[in-house]
């Protein structure tokens, strides 16, 4: 089991230090943002979340979705989201009921999930070591999504196209 | 860097964001939530393409993020509607549709 978090044979363990340190700060903070009473609080838990996904992304040579995590989770969800909380509460501030009468009930579903995912996981994968491939270029991923992946690619212009006007149509004030 | 690191900490993230969507009563907390699972599938993705040595599941996971950015605007567009209808966002009470 201490393979998992320092050194088993050639894994690069510079990496799986500080891929241990940031997955113990993004789960400290998810669990933050399903506990804490305040809303703003948890956004912005939220972020700590995010950027760790996007340093995780970083650790494992995934720079372009990296980048476009930051940029639209950290700079745009994020700001829809305070927006969101401000328009739909007038004070800021800790708040009572934010939780279900039956939110116990999330707890055992929570952990028999995971029990089972990580059985499955552990059991699949269980020495499997990611080579140390560095960085894969840009360009390679551009020809991806735009010679194999296309047909989603522009699907994917038309279904943004479409939340755009339909939020439009449902925010609007008259 | 081993294979199960990655996959164990999405599983992990993917249960606190399942566990955030039973227990929370703010519409706009499961909305959070829901990103939650869905950084933690695109973290499974980018541990597949980096396994398999190509760029396939990087792809995927930019078309996730694009989805997210829509399904969270639609979801808030319609969490301001019913607050601006009812009052409230409280997901408890919006009981018209049971049977």
């Amino acid at each position: 089991m201490t393979g998992l978090i320092v050194a088993a044979d050639g894994v690069n363990v510079a990496q799986n230090v500080g891929f241990g340190i940031i997955a113990f700060g993004m789960i400290f903070a998810a669990l933050c943002v399903v506990s804490t009473k305040n809303v703003v609080h948890a956004a912005l838990w939220l972020v700590v979340v995010l950027g760790g996904v996007a340093a995780q992304y970083i650790l494992a040579a995934a720079e372009f979705v990296a980048v476009s995590q930051v940029l639209v989770y950290i700079g745009a969800v994020m700001v829809l989201f305070l927006f969101g909380i401000m328009l739909t509460r007038a004070r800021i501030g800790s708040e009572e009921g934010l939780n279900n009468t039956g939110w116990q009930l999330g707890i055992p579903v929570a952990l028999v999930l995971l029990g089972l995912m990580s059985y499955v996981i552990v059991d699949t994968v269980r020495d499997t070591i990611i080579p140390d491939r560095g960085p894969a270029p840009t360009e390679a991923l551009a020809d991806q999504i735009l010679s194999p992946y296309l047909v989603p690619f522009l699907a994917i212009s038309f279904v943004l196209l479409a939340a755009a006007i339909g939020a439009i149509v449902l925010a609007r004030k008259d | 860097m081993l294979a199960v690191n990655f996959l164990l900490l999405a599983a992990v993230l993917f249960c606190i964001g399942v566990y955030g969507v039973i227990a929370r009563r703010n519409a706009v907390m499961v909305l959070m939530s829901i990103e939650l699972i869905l950084n933690a599938v695109n973290l499974n993705l980018i541990a597949f393409a980096v396994m398999n040595g190509n760029q396939d599941g990087q792809v995927f996971a930019l078309y996730v993020i694009a989805i997210a950015a829509a399904e969270v605007g639609v979801g808030l567009a319609m969490v301001l509607m019913i607050y601006r209808n009812r009052k409230s966002i409280a997901l408890d009470e919006l009981s018209e549709m049971k049977g």
